[in-house]
C-alpha cells in the first residue's frame, strides 16, 4: 500500500494486508495524534488495508489554539 | 467497528468515550458537545454577535462551522502574520471557507497596520516568535471585538490545548495563570467576553470533524512553532492518553470542578489593578501596554530574512 506522511511530506510503500492499528504501530505513531484518511473519509483502527490502498496519515497536533 | 448509535460501519473511534461513530453520528456528537459546552458555561446567549478568531487551521474553521450550524451569528477575523508561505496558505484557507458559506471575514495585515511581521518583529524585539505572535493576536482580536461591537470573542482552543496549557502551568505553578484558565472569561475592564466552545472536543476530533464535513483546512504546522514547549506537553499528554484514555478530559475538567476556584482570587486582584494604556487605551497593569511596547521594538522599515525551522516528525 502507499502511505502518505506529512511534516515533512513523504511517501512510503508498505506491504499489506494489515490493520490500521498495526500500521500505526509499525510506524511508531500514537493513535491519539493522527487520523488515517482513505479517499475523502476516515479509516477506523480495525479496518484492514491491502496493497491496492493509498492512505494519508495526517497529524492532528497543532502548536497553538486555533 | 460499529457506530454506537445506529450500528452501521464506524469511521472513527473515540477511545475516551469508549465509542465508535459513523460519519453522521460523529458530526452530531461534535455538535452536541459544543452545544453542551456553550450551555454549561453560559458562553453565548441567544442573539449575541460572535467574532471568531480565524487562522485557517482545523480548530478555528471547525468552531466557526459549528457555531453557524447551531444557529449563532458569527463573523470571522483573520490576522496576516507575515510568516511567509505559511501565512499565505492560511489566509487562502480562511477566505475559501468564508466564501463557500457566505460568511463575513475581516482581514488585518500585521505589517500593513502595525509595521512588523512575526518573524522580523520577534527577532528585532528579542522575543520568542510564539510569544510575539500570541501577544499580537490577543491584542488585535480583543480590539476588533470591542471596536466592532461584538458580544463575544470566540477562539478555537480545544481540549488538548487547554490540557497542555494546564499541564505547563501546574508544572511551573503559575498560579496567576491557573486562576484565569477558564472556558469563559467575562467582559470586564475593557476586555471582551472570550469563550472556548471546543473545550469538550480533542484535536483529533476537531480534525476528524473537518475531514468529514469537507472543510479544507491548513494541515501544515506553523514553521515557527516547531519544537515549542506547548507541543512537548501535548506529546507527553498523548502518551498518557494512549495507555489511559480519558486522562486529558479528566485532568482539565477535574481542574475546573475541583481546583480552579482556589486560584481565582489571585487572578481577580490582577484584573482589579488594570488601567488604560496611555497609547492605545487597552487594559494594562502599567503605563504602556505590552503590545504597544512590542510595536515600538518590532516595527522596522524592512523585512529581514529569518530561517524557519521545519518539524521533524510525522
Amino acid at each position: 500500500m502507499k502511505v502518505l506522511l506529512r511534516n515533512p511530506k513523504r511517501e512510503l510503500e508498505i506491504e499489506g494486508p494489515m490493520s490500521v492499528v498495526a500500521l500505526l504501530k509499525r510506524l511508531d505513531l500514537n493513535r491519539e495524534a493522527v487520523l488515517v484518511i482513505r479517499g475523502d473519509t476516515l479509516v477506523p483502527g480495525d479496518a484492514m488495508l491491502d496493497d491496492s490502498d493509498t492512505v494519508e496519515i495526517r497529524p492532528v497536533i497543532s502548536g497553538g489554539g486555533g | 467497528m460499529k457506530c454506537r448509535v445506529c450500528r452501521e460501519p464506524a469511521v472513527i473511534d473515540v477511545r475516551r468515550q469508549n465509542a465508535n461513530y459513523c460519519c453522521e453520528h460523529f458530526l452530531r456528537m461534535c455538535r452536541d458537545q459544543v452545544a453542551r459546552a456553550i450551555d454549561e458555561f453560559a458562553m453565548v446567549q441567544p442573539g449575541d454577535r460572535c467574532l471568531v478568531a480565524v487562522s485557517g487551521g482545523k480548530d478555528s474553521l471547525a468552531v466557526w462551522d459549528l457555531l453557524v450550524e447551531l444557529g449563532y451569528a458569527a463573523d470571522g477575523l483573520y490576522i496576516g502574520l507575515g510568516i511567509g508561505e505559511y501565512s499565505d496558505a492560511s489566509r487562502d484557507h480562511a477566505r475559501a471557507f468564508a466564501s463557500s458559506r457566505g460568511l463575513k471575514l475581516t482581514e488585518i495585515d500585521l505589517r500593513a497596520e502595525y509595521g512588523y511581521d512575526i518573524p522580523t518583529g520577534a527577532r528585532t524585539a528579542h522575543r520568542a516568535p510564539c510569544s510575539a505572535c500570541g501577544l499580537s493576536k490577543r491584542h488585535i482580536f480583543d480590539k476588533a471585538a470591542i471596536d466592532g461591537g461584538y458580544d463575544v470573542l470566540v477562539t478555537g482552543h480545544n481540549l488538548d490545548d487547554e490540557a497542555a496549557v494546564l499541564f505547563g502551568n501546574v508544572l511551573h505553578w503559575q498560579t496567576e495563570y491557573l486562576g484565569r484558565q477558564l472556558p469563559v472569561l467575562p467582559a470586564q475592564n475593557g476586555f471582551p467576553r472570550k469563550v472556548k466552545p471546543l473545550v469538550r472536543l480533542g484535536e483529533r476530533e476537531t480534525a476528524a470533524y473537518c475531514v468529514l464535513r469537507g472543510i479544507d483546512y491548513l494541515v501544515d504546522e506553523c514553521p515557527m512553532a516547531a519544537g515549542n514547549r506547548h507541543l512537548g506537553y501535548k506529546d507527553a499528554l498523548n502518551q498518557i492518553e494512549a495507555v489511559s484514555p480519558g486522562s486529558k478530559f479528566d485532568f482539565y475538567f477535574g481542574f475546573l470542578k475541583r481546583a480552579a476556584g482556589h486560584f481565582r482570587s489571585g487572578a481577580e486582584v490582577d484584573q482589579a489593578e488594570l488601567r488604560a494604556c496611555a497609547r492605545c487605551g487597552a487594559p494594562t497593569p502599567g503605563e504602556v501596554c505590552a503590545f504597544c511596547k512590542l510595536v515600538d521594538q518590532a516595527a522596522q522599515p524592512r523585512t529581514v530574512t529569518v530561517m524557519l525551522n521545519q518539524r521533524g516528525h510525522s
